[in-house]
């Protein structure tokens, strides 16, 4: 920041046409280029230390033995595709991200579109109304809905047999537990799903849907030729942002079930969090976190297309 | 919506305009109705459990295990749960924790994206969209990818049971996503306005501080609530690498502290995650708008 001042003085004569100045403007502009890049390298610094330098020590350490002495290949990579357990974990985070977003996305869609009728003041409070399950750290949720779910004091189930119904095991068998860890997940994630369609929806212009009327389309056609295409691309950054975050969920997981029953609900972060923290295994720990990473770099190359894209729109 | 259209084309050859009106309007508030009604259900079903999390915590221990009757609602309130924890050292001492790592991270995180924003978005260098790009792509790296990594990282750092590991990892996750809202908000600012203080005569700190920060305030209020959110509701992180009670944040003293064993002091688990709950909710109350905007930004334009 020092030379934010001679710069400036610099800038002033170099207004002034002078065919003398050229060496100088360019010197001016370099020294600006060198004070801007002064200003990012707090950034660069903290991305290539803690984001880019640990991405690839990840993949050196998946590749040592349990002791983390010999250098042992994909071994690490290969145990685990022979191991059933794995085979649950690959298989319940699919489960989970796909089906939770697939909801998060339908849900938010409605909820704004309700929102959407509303219009002045109340809306305001309706939307933050329904904005605080995303709005309450996640951990602790989690924690008030296992309260909920709790065997022996559930509420749920004291209200299910007060309608005559049989109790349900919340968290006791497979597909209870997934359901559930999925149910939590859409009940926090909904309503960010909803404040990005209702954005979305605001922006969409009054006149098309009047010229629609006016061409005698019903409500169903409206939503199929107007609104879609004009949301489209904020429901895709959406959908593929939310996927990255819910794939790589973790504390819904490990508060609900930990991974429980017989790890039928671990995801990815969650065993790997057993597998190398809890139990030690750091290289081991290290391969089931990078299984994410194809998953995540391609989703993350289709929001990136998509950013750039609409960024270039609009520049135009 | 057919029947507004055949009022329309009914209309069209007889006059009635004041018939069609009432139909349209009718309808308007039919549809409102509706929504109100089914907005009424989802807030019901999405606030059970703050709801019930606020019940829980006005009970007694005594009054949750003896399980009779509704447990929705609270027969004999108490405040003893809160009372207790206010008055819990390790309690305190949590909270003091939380506080003081979101606060340096905000200040951290804000620092670091306010100037990088404005070096990328006004004064630009080779490479400076390669870094852009870059920002946004990190922003896009859980934290759950790169915990085991940093485990060693921390180790070797010597910070692993020390509160200041998060202050240290925490803006990794805040500052991507801060840069980029600030990006927005600085390059929506017309080049005419830092051009003529340029003119005038104004420095690129001058710039920054009496034009940049006050006309993008929206944006940094957006930004610092971002990083106080990520800052204040972190899980992982300090679950990972903070072991002993007198370095843990909030969420892990909850979760991890405070269940012990088979005795679950409910009411008071309950009661400790209103109080942990209680700033993110106070301050969206206030702000939630800027931050809703600085979120949405990118799905309103274009």
């Amino acid at each position: 920041m020092a030379d934010g001042s001679t710069m400036v003085v610099g800038s002033g004569d170099a207004m002034s046409p002078a065919p003398r100045k050229v060496g100088s403007l360019k010197q001016l502009s370099r020294r600006r280029s060198t004070a801007a890049l002064l200003l990012c390298l707090p950034l660069i610094l903290l991305i290539v230390g803690l984001k880019i330098y640990p991405t690839f020590y990840a993949i050196f350490l998946s590749m040592l033995d349990r002791k983390m002495n010999n250098f042992v290949g994909l071994d690490n990579f290969a145990f685990l595709l022979t191991r059933p357990s794995f085979h649950l974990v690959i298989f319940q985070s699919c489960l989970f991200a796909i089906t939770a977003v697939i909801l998060k996305a339908f849900l938010g869609f409605i909820l704004a579109h309700l929102m959407h009728n509303i219009r002045g003041k109340n809306q305001r409070v309706w939307r933050g109304l329904l904005l605080v399950p995303w709005v309450i750290p996640l951990s602790l949720s989690t924690l008030t809905w296992w309260w909920l779910f709790d065997p022996s004091y559930s509420a749920l189930n004291w209200t299910l047999e007060y309608f005559g119904l049989d109790a349900i095991p919340f968290l006791g068998t497979r597909w209870n537990a997934r359901i559930s860890v999925i149910m939590v997940n859409v009940w926090f994630g909904a309503p960010f799903f909803m404040i990005m369609y209702l954005a979305a929806l605001k922006s969409v212009s009054e006149q098309l849907y009047e010229a629609a009327a006016i061409d005698g389309a019903n409500a169903w056609q409206k939503l199929i030729y107007i609104t879609l295409p004009m949301m489209r691309n904020i429901i895709l950054i959406t959908v593929l942002y939310s996927l990255i975050v819910t794939f790589a969920d973790f504390d819904i997981v490990r508060i609900l079930t930990n991974g429980g029953p017989q790890d039928s609900t671990h995801l990815f972060a969650t065993y790997a969090f057993t597998v190398g923290i809890q139990s030690g295994n750091i290289p081991r720990g290290a391969s089931v976190s990078l299984f994410m990473f194809p998953i995540l770099a391609t989703l993350a190359f289709f929001v990136l297309r998509d950013v750039l894209k609409r960024n270039k729109e609009v520049a135009s | 919506m057919s029947s507004v259209v055949s009022s329309t084309g009914a209309t069209a050859g007889g006059a009635q305009p004041r018939k069609k009106y009432g139909s349209l309007e009718q309808q308007h508030r039919t549809t409102m109705r509706y929504s109100y009604a089914a907005l009424s259900f989802f807030v019901v079903v999405f606030l059970i459990p703050p709801f019930y999390m606020i019940m829980t915590s006005l009970k007694s221990s005594a009054e949750i295990s003896a399980q009779q009757g509704n447990p929705w609602i609270v027969r004999s309130p108490t405040l003893e749960n809160y009372a207790h924890l206010l008055s819990d050292a390790s309690f305190q001492r949590y909270f003091l924790n939380s506080t003081w790592v979101t606060a340096l991270v905000v200040i951290i995180s804000m620092t670091i994206a306010i100037l990088a924003a404005f070096s990328l978005s006004r004064m630009g260098f080779k490479g400076s969209q390669v870094i852009s790009t870059g920002v946004f792509l990190t922003y896009l790296v859980p934290p759950s990818l790169l915990f085991i990594p940093l485990f060693q990282i921390v180790g070797t750092l010597g910070l692993i049971n020390n509160t200041w590991v998060l202050v240290l990892l925490f803006p990794t996750l805040a500052v991507p996503f801060c840069t980029w809202i600030m990006i927005g908000y600085f390059s929506s600012i017309p080049k005419e306005l830092d051009e003529a203080a340029l003119i005038d005569g104004a420095n690129y700190p001058q710039i920054l501080i009496k034009i940049f920060i006050p006309v993008a305030f929206p944006g940094i209020i957006a930004a610092t609530i971002f990083a106080f959110t990520v800052a204040w509701g972190a899980f992982l992180y300090p679950l990972a690498y903070l072991y002993s009670a007198d370095q843990a944040t909030l969420t892990v003293g909850i979760v991890r502290e405070l269940i012990r064993g088979d005795v679950f002091a409910w009411g008071m688990i309950m009661a400790a995650c209103a109080i942990a709950a209680a700033p993110p909710i106070i301050i969206y109350t206030f702000l939630m708008d800027y931050y809703v905007a600085g979120l949405t930004s990118g799905a309103t334009k274009g």
